[in-house]
């Protein structure tokens, strides 16, 4: 077996383990110098960026994906001997799993790019960056792997290894209490995931999501399935900071480093991404889809409308930034709890599944542009030394480059036409309104406030007369910059690029349970 | 009725964790109210897989006849090592917050909120 059937077989497991066998190996290399251990990890960071572009051509050529641990070949899923259970842990990569897995592991290398300059000459960097790894690993695993207890444990890497992340410009103290926070949020919500994993593994004896799933179809929705629904719902909103459980985010997102910031907004996306396959996948095929999609629904009216409002409130450019994070994460709620609602009936294909289209597309949106965004703000920061609005002007004198980039970001974050949040909000706008026209209305209308408050960071951070006499941040952090707003504008001229391969494929996965279930276990219900 | 003990306990140490960590002012005891929470998670997974007179889940010399199911056991113990590394954190957040604050109470520790 040559090395690139090797690949292809255990493209699952390797997108997995490439980047946590680098993350335990990146300070034994720091040893070696600086520079090896940077080459090291950029060159595992952009072979998980291939596994994960891998996954994709896999994914769109040959289906679903599954991946069984210690199977012998790794594709047994349920061997003569178990009586019918999966009893591996098995990796099911579908197109929604993809999809995220690619924006964790892009994130992740241009956080790396970015980090080469903006970390150089502090403290502690082999850890930094093994941290980096492993936030990568989390984020990777969330998505990719299709066992409950397994989807917990990628879930605490990622909390923890962020919280590690907050914490590590220290800054008085301040970014220490946001980790500490960020922390016990993340611990407690894990422990509440945990718990309604035991509940249905009481009910159902399995852990696999397709098997619980079938077996939830066959003896109906318990009372214990709404309990431990109602703890897996409620903790992954607020992982992914869905207003009223969002006070984690502007402290969290605020404190870390700009390229910090960027990875965790798209590690609370890993946490969407499990809300979403819990509600469709799992719960799908039993719950009442209606209300729990109106539940998303009303979350992301809420995130949206008092996300950006609070936003106004604040003169500290990470903060403002966060709270604008919360908001975009409304848009993805709304198209997605549309489709949700609609799910199964007629509307579905009139509308529902546009909508889904339209809030995944926003995710890869989100992630470009706000990802951008916090790299700005990361680059302000590293040459100005305060986030504070009120002491910022001028910066577009010397900083031509991060103002280019600052205004590709803003323009698409409010919807601009030529940038890519002009399509997804576009596709959100018309599928919404045929479910409520209220819907629509509250969408656009954020969307102005959107674009009025990143006008007013413009132009307290940018116009105005010289104050700082800076030079232009370093190539490394421009490079990852240029990365992102390269796509911002290839996506917002040729979405259909990003919406065949990618969106499209993630939207009828999702909306499918039924094909996620037979593919794993062969019968289905 | 004494079957259903473990799980009345599950779920006064839930209660008393939260109550700890919403109340509690000093930060140290808000990690112990985490602690009593995922210690009653852990209580909540092994009362789950035991059989009434069932023998440790090892079949090598195994005298026979019922065994305890050994997935809760396996998940209880990876559930107690990720513990294990949540507490080192917080309680290494909590010196680093002493260190720069000189307190670790959470009506001092605000200075975000400035």
């Amino acid at each position: 077996m040559s090395v690139w059937d090797f690949i292809i077989t255990n493209a699952p497991a390797l997108a997995i383990a490439v980047p946590l066998l680098g993350a335990f190996l990146t300070p034994l290399i720091y040893r070696a110098g600086r520079k090896t251990a940077l080459i090291w990890v950029l060159s595992v960071l952009s072979f998980t960026e291939f596994l994960a572009l891998l996954l994709v051509y896999l994914v769109n050529t040959y289906g679903i994906q599954v991946y069984v641990f210690g199977g012998n070949p790794s594709t047994l899923v349920i061997p003569p001997d178990s009586r019918g259970i999966p009893i591996r842990i098995i990796f099911t990569v579908d197109g929604m799993s993809a999809f995220t897995a690619l924006i964790s592991s892009t994130i992740g290398l241009v956080a790396g790019i970015y980090s080469v300059a903006s970390e150089k000459g502090r403290g502690a960097q082999d850890k930094f960056f093994a941290l980096l790894l492993l936030l990568v690993v989390g984020m990777m695993g969330m998505a990719l792997t299709g066992d409950i207890f397994n989807f917990f444990v990628f879930l605490e890497i990622n909390s923890l290894s962020a919280a590690a992340l907050v914490s590590y410009r220290i800054h008085g103290g301040k970014a220490v209490e946001a980790a500490f926070k960020y922390a016990v949020v993340s611990s407690i919500g894990a422990l509440m995931i945990l718990f309604a994993i035991a509940i249905l593994y009481g009910e159902y004896d399995a852990l696999n999501m397709a098997m619980i799933a079938e077996r939830m179809y066959q003896t109906g929705f318990s009372t214990m399935d709404i309990i431990a629904m109602a703890l897996i719902v409620v903790t992954l909103a607020m992982k992914c900071g869905a207003v009223p459980m969002h006070y984690w985010v502007p402290d969290g997102y605020g404190e870390a480093p700009g390229e910090i910031s960027a990875m965790i907004m798209v590690a609370s996306q890993a946490s969407l991404y499990g809300l979403f396959r819990m509600c469709f996948t799992v719960f799908g095929l039993s719950a009442n889809t209606h209300s729990l999609g109106w539940f998303l629904i009303i979350l992301g009216l809420l995130s949206m409308f008092i996300g950006v409002t609070m936003a106004f409130l604040q003169h500290d450019i990470k903060r403002l930034m966060a709270y604008h994070s919360v908001s975009q994460t409304g848009y993805m709620l709304l198209g997605v709890g549309v489709g949700l609602a609609t799910l199964g009936t007629s509307a579905f294909n009139q509308y529902g599944l546009f909508a889904m289209e339209g809030g995944i597309f926003h995710i890869l949106n989100n992630m470009l542009y706000k990802g951008l965004l916090f790299l700005t703000a990361g680059a302000i920061i590293y040459r100005v030394g305060t986030s504070d609005l009120n002491k910022m002007g001028g910066l577009a004198h010397s900083m031509k480059f991060t103002a280019i980039f600052y205004l590709i970001g803003a323009l698409a974050i409010a919807g601009i036409p030529p940038f890519n949040g002009f399509v997804s909000k576009l596709m959100i706008y018309e599928s919404v309104y045929q479910l409520n026209p209220f819907l629509a209305v509250v969408a656009a209308i954020v969307s102005m406030l959107t674009l009025a408050s990143f006008l007013k960071v413009f132009h307290s951070a940018f116009m105005g007369p010289k104050l700082y006499n800076v030079k232009e941040v370093p190539k490394s952090m421009l490079i990852a910059m240029g990365i992102l707003s390269f796509f911002i504008v290839l996506f917002g001229i040729f979405p259909n690029i990003a919406m065949t391969y990618l969106v499209a494929p993630a939207a009828h996965a999702l909306a499918d349970p039924v094909g996620y279930i037979t593919r794993v276990l062969g019968g289905g219900p | 009725m004494i079957f259903n003990a473990p799980f009345i306990s599950v779920m006064i140490l839930v209660i008393f964790g939260l109550y700890a960590m919403v109340f509690r002012r000093n930060l140290i005891k808000v990690v112990i109210g985490l602690d009593i929470v995922e210690s009653a998670v852990n209580l909540f997974m092994v009362s789950l897989g035991y059989v009434k007179n069932g023998i440790a889940p090892i079949y090598t010399n195994s005298p026979g006849g019922a065994m305890v199911l050994p997935t809760p056991q396996a998940l209880t113990l990876t559930s107690i090592v990720i513990g294990v590394a949540t507490s080192a954190m917080l309680l290494s957040f909590c010196i680093l917050i002493y260190r720069y604050y000189g307190t670790l109470d959470t009506r001092k520790v605000r200075r975000l909120r400035e």
